[in-house]
Parts: C-alpha cells; structure tokens; sequence
C-alpha cells in the first residue's frame, strides 16, 4: 500500500532576492506514503525546518511542485492553506507552543473553534484527544503548572484533535530530558502504528530518529539520502 | 461566524484581566465623565425651571423705566388708578396686582432683623399661586383702609414665633404694629437669591403710607389666563400703558414688560449650552481613550504575535484572527463604557443631593455614549486587528 500522501518534486526555496539571495533548499523531491513514520536529520542550517514549514503549509516553495493528496499547494491562498492546515495537519513544536493562562482543555479544542465545531462536540473531542495522551487529570490546569513532558503531550493532543492525516512535528523532544523524551516517541509511535497517522519527525537524536521506519538526510537544502528502518537505504541526486 | 471570534475574545480579555481593564481606563473616565456632566446638567435644568415657575406659571412683571438705552431718564412711577386700567380694559387677565418692595427692620420680643417688605393688593397672592398655610387673605376693608394687618413667610414665623401661635399677634414692623393674620406656605428659593419664606406681605395703602411715604406702585403683576396669547395680551398691554403715560408715536418705551417664560427659556437654554460645552468637552476625552485602546492593542499584538502564530498554524485564517481583535478591542470598549455609566450613575445619585439638584436619568445620553464606545471600539480597533492579521504564520511563530 504505498499512496503518496506528500509528494515533492523540484522544491526549492530562497531568502531574499537577487545577489544577496539565500537558498535554504535547492531542489528537493520527496515522496511520503500515508501511514509512515519519517525521521528528517541534518546538520543545523541544513534546511530541515523551512522543509517542514513548507510540507506544514505554512510556506510556499519558490520553485518545484508540492502535492498534497492531489492538491497543488502552491496554487492555494493562504486562507486556503490555513482551511487545508485545520482539516489535515497537527503540529508539534520543540517549544510546546501553547496558549499562556490557557487550561490544557482549552488549548487542545483551540484548533475545533476555528473548524467553527459545536461546542459540545469539540468539548469532547478534546477531552478525548487529552485522554489519548494520557492527561485526562490535568484538563484544567494551565501550561505554567505543567511539566514540559506533560505540555508536549498536551501539544500532541491538540495537534492529534482534527485527526489529521499528517503531523508534523519539529524537534519535539527537543527541549526534554530523554525519559520525557522516550515517552514522547512512545506516544508518537502510537498515534502513528494505531492511528494511522502520518509522522514527519524532525530531529537531532540517532536515538529518537530509530523510531521512524524511513530517515532522511538533509544537508545544504539538498536531500542528501534516505535510510529506511528494513536498511535498504537509497540516495537522492 | 461572530460568535467564535465573542468566544475567543472573552477569553483573551479574561487571561488579561488587569491589562483589560488598563486598556479602557480612558474609555471609563470618558463615558463616565459625559454622563455625570449631562445627568447633573439635566437636573440643574430642571430645577431652574421650577424655581422660575414657581414664580407664577406665566406672569408679566411691569416695571417702570429700565428699557434699552436711550429711554427716559426718569420714568414716571406707575399709580393704582394703572393697575385698575389694566384689569379693566385688557381681555385674558388672570390676575393683576400691584406691587412695592422695600425693607424694614422687624422686631418682636428681642428678636430682631431686617426684612423685605413686600405692599401689594390682594391679586397678589392669586396672580403668584400662592396659598396660606394658615389664617386668611386680606379683605377688601383691610386694603382700603390701608390696615396695618399682615402675612408672614414660613421662616419669618419660624425666627419670630417659633411654636407659638402667630395668628392675631402684633409683629413691630419699622415703626407700626401690625396684625399676623395669616401664614404664608413655604416656597423656598425664588432662583433670583431672595428667600421667598423670608417676606412680610401688609396691604399696599399701609406699606404706602408708613413705609415709603408715596402713593407709587413699584411693579404691576399680570397673571396671564393661559387660554389667551402671551404675544397678544402684551401688545394690548403696551399700548394701553402707552397712551395712559401719554407716549408719542416715536418715543421709546418708559417702562419694560419681563415675561418669567422668557426667563425661564433663557436660563434654561445657558445651562444647556453648558452642558453641552462641558459634554463635548468630555466626548473629546472619550476620543483620546480610544486612542488608548489603540496604543494598548497594538502592544498586545506586538507582544502576542508568538500567539497568533499558534493560532494560524493550527488553522485560524486572516478572518478569524482580525475578527478576535477588533471583537476583543469592541468588547473591552463596551465593557468599559459599562463601567462608565455605572460610576456615573453613582456619582450623579452622590452629587445630585449635594449640589441640591434633582437627579435626571437620561436614557438617550447613557444608550448614545454606550454605542459611541463601541463605535470607537471598532474604529480604534480595527487597526491593530489589521495588523495581526496580515502577520506571517512562521516569522510570527519565530517571535520571541
Ligand atoms: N526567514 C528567513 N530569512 C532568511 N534566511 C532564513 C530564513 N529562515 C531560514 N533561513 C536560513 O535558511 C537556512 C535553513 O534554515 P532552517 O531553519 O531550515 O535550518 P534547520 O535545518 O532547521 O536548522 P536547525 O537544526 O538549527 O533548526 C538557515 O541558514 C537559515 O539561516
Ligand atoms: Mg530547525
């Protein structure tokens, strides 16, 4: 079974314009099947976040074609890209990015308020999503009262909330020391294995990156090649 | 649509609940301001005009002399045989009296003080609507033959009798014992500085004859009968005292008519040219707390911008964030203005006794300041909402 649900072919993207111009990526092709669990690794600099960005939707590539599940996404507005983002993908940050003075249950349904979901429903679904990670007890606290373990899975519950088909997630287990982190790529490996959920992982850690079944290798806005977890490995141009 | 953007922006201003409240500090004293000013403007009004009224619903006050520039030097005083012309010939006459103040220093068992003295002829009392509270009205006897009986104000019996019974106790008036035959009810203030319940009323032939020493008469009361034109009855009564004071055709007047409904429109329209002066001066004040709402969102959303970019990775569109501001921005004005008409409403209800005015609920002041301050809510809003936006999903998640 092997639909591509992110397929890029050619993606570049570039800072500035002209002589001064910086090419954070310079051509990127990239298939994702549905249902994977893809580790992104690299050296810093290297393009792994302004990949993400555009594969999140929140960028458009300067040059390539992008297609997400048959839609060209750089043909979208940005308000569409934002419908696109609500209806198909979860982020996780390396810095939780929850709402300050925001109980946990509120932050996870933020993302079903915008869907303009009834109340009833989202109030549930959110419970549901914090019941998945485990916090069903700390609904109503806020981000400041919980550790950043729990507010990472906090951060997951609320990306996990519209059931996406794709979550991204930028070094999520960057700011955590490696219990949280174990149970951060537990929690990650579950949603993926029983979900279903397509994972897109960012992440320095070789360790955290053998939970994926595929790595890719960036290095100078180039994929520099993909190893997958059965060690067949293959390289990019 | 909207009633997502009420509920993000309650909870916004809820997480903020200090800032919120700095936010429309302008917006409160504003609001607060225009009402308290108009309410205590409003009731000031009010009470002028019952003060005027009291004088007598609608009275002519003639007097001799005192017209514009250029009248003669020395009018002549007006005589009863006037007043007895002028109830007899002009049509729509409720009442006409005549008239003569003067003061004299009164006295009974040691007390003693001086006292305005009002000579009048029994009209007096129908033409001012006044009552007695006690006692009975002169007689026609009493003024014809000038007796030396009288009528005390409220207060007048109040420092002379304290309990005592004041009817048909002698009252030293100047150098005459005069008669208390009735009392006067209480009237207060006339809105012209003299206290109304301070006053001896005797019969104008007595006043005449001891006191000022001349068959004149000072003022001639008109009541008008309220069927008949104010405008009307005037031009009859000036011509009629024209052609009595023997007034060529070209000549000015000698004397002057003062109608109290001028007065009282007079009064009425400078305190509400105050008001409104005050007013505007505090809508200005209004305006600057709408800038302050702008100075404040415009912070908000330099310092919340990580937020929005939360909020647009996980799928709000420009929509849904510029309505959440500018709803935040109308919220916290309304709110503020709320608070407004709240203090205001207390402040007037502490003032209103203190500067003795009755307290006016305006209901048009408090709904029009409301939706001025929801109108500068959106206005003042709208920039700073404009701003979040059109911010950049990822630069704005970059921001520390
Ligand atoms: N908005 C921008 N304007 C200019 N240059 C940018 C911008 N965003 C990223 N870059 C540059 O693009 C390059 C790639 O950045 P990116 O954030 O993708 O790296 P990364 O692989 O995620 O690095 P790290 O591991 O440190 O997070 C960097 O050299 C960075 O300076
Ligand atoms: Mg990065």
């Amino acid at each position: 079974m092997t639909i591509p649900v992110i397929r890029l072919r050619g993606v570049t993207k570039s800072y500035g314009s002209g002589e001064g111009a910086f090419h954070a990526l310079r051509g990127v092709d990239l298939e994702v099947t549905a249902g994977s669990f893809v580790a992104v690794m690299g050296p810093s600099g290297s393009g792994k976040s302004t990949l993400m960005n555009i594969l999140g939707c929140l960028d458009v590539p300067t040059g390539g074609s992008f297609l997400f599940k048959d839609v060209a996404i750089e043909r979208l507005s940005k308000d569409e890209r934002a419908i696109l983002r609500r209806r198909h993908l979860g982020f996780v940050f390396q810095g939780f990015n929850l709402l300050a003075r925001t109980t946990a249950i509120e932050n996870v349904e933020l993302p079903l308020i915008y869907r303009r979901d009834e109340h009833h429903r989202r109030r549930a679904a959110a419970a549901a999503a914090l019941d998945r990670v485990g916090l069903s007890d700390w609904a109503q606290h806020t981000p400041a009262e919980l550790s950043g373990g729990q507010q990472q899975r906090v951060a997951i519950a609320r990306a996990i909330v519209t059931a996406p088909a794709v979550l991204l997630a930028d070094e999520p287990t960057g700011n955590l020391d490696s219990q949280r982190s174990t149970e951060i790529m537990t929690l990650l490996t579950e949603l993926n294995q029983a979900s279903g959920i397509t994972i897109l992982m960012v992440t320095h850690e070789p360790d955290m990156a053998a939970y994926a079944q595929m790595t890719v290798y960036v290095r100078d806005g180039l994929i520099d090649r993909i190893e997958r977890a059965d060690g067949t490995g293959s390289t990019a141009c | 649509m909207l009633s997502v953007s009420v509920l993000l922006a309650t909870r916004a201003i809820r997480r903020h609940l200090l800032r919120s409240f700095l936010t429309v500090l302008g917006i409160v004293v504003g609001v607060a301001a225009v009402i308290t000013i108009v309410t205590i403007g409003r009731g000031a009004t009010v009470k002028i005009v019952q003060q005027v009224s009291e004088l007598g619903a609608n009275l002519l006050i003639v007097e001799p002399g005192r017209t514009r520039t250029g009248g003669d030097e020395n009018p002549p005083p007006f005589q009863l045989l006037d007043v007895e012309a002028i109830r007899s010939q002009i049509r729509g006459i409720r009442a006409v009296s005549a008239q003569v103040r003067t003061s004299a220093i009164v006295v009974r068992n040691g007390v003693n003080r001086n006292t305005s003295i009002d000579g009048v002829t029994d009209d007096y009392l129908t033409a001012q609507n006044w009552t007695l509270s006690n006692g009975r009205r002169f007689t026609a006897e009493d003024e014809d033959a000038g007796k030396t009986v009288c009528l005390i104000g409220a207060e007048i019996r109040r420092s002379f009798f304290r309990d005592e019974e004041p009817l048909g106790k002698p009252l030293k008036v100047q150098d005459m014992i005069c008669e208390v035959v009735g009392v006067l009810t209480a009237r207060g203030q006339s809105g012209f500085g003299d206290d109304r319940d301070s006053t001896i009323i005797l019969p104008l032939r007595a006043v005449q004859r001891t006191l000022t020493g001349t068959r004149e008469v000072q003022t001639i009361i008109v009541a008008i009968d309220p069927t008949y034109s104010t405008a009307n009855l005037k031009a009859s009564l000036i011509s009629l005292l024209r052609e009595r004071r023997r007034l060529a055709g070209g000549a000015l007047d000698n004397f002057s008519i003062t109608d109290t409904k001028q007065i009282i429109d007079a009064v009425a329209s400078v305190t509400r040219v105050m008001t409104a002066l005050l007013g505007a001066v505090a809508a200005v004040s209004l305006l600057v707390g709408g800038i302050g709402i702008m100075n404040v969102m415009l912070v908000s959303v330099t310092e919340r911008t990580r937020e929005i970019g939360i909020r647009m990775a996980i799928g709000a569109v420009a929509q849904d964030v510029l309505l959440q501001f500018l709803v935040e921005a109308t919220l916290l004005a309304c709110l503020g203005s709320l608070i407004g008409i709240a203090l205001a409403l207390i402040g007037s209800l502490i003032l209103a006794p203190i500067l003795s005015i009755p307290f006016v609920f305006d209901p048009v002041i408090n709904l029009a300041s409301f939706l001025f301050s929801a109108l500068i809510g959106i206005v003042f809003g709208y920039f700073p909402a404009r701003r979040a936006a059109t911010l950049n999903p990822i630069e704005a998640l970059r921001h520390e």
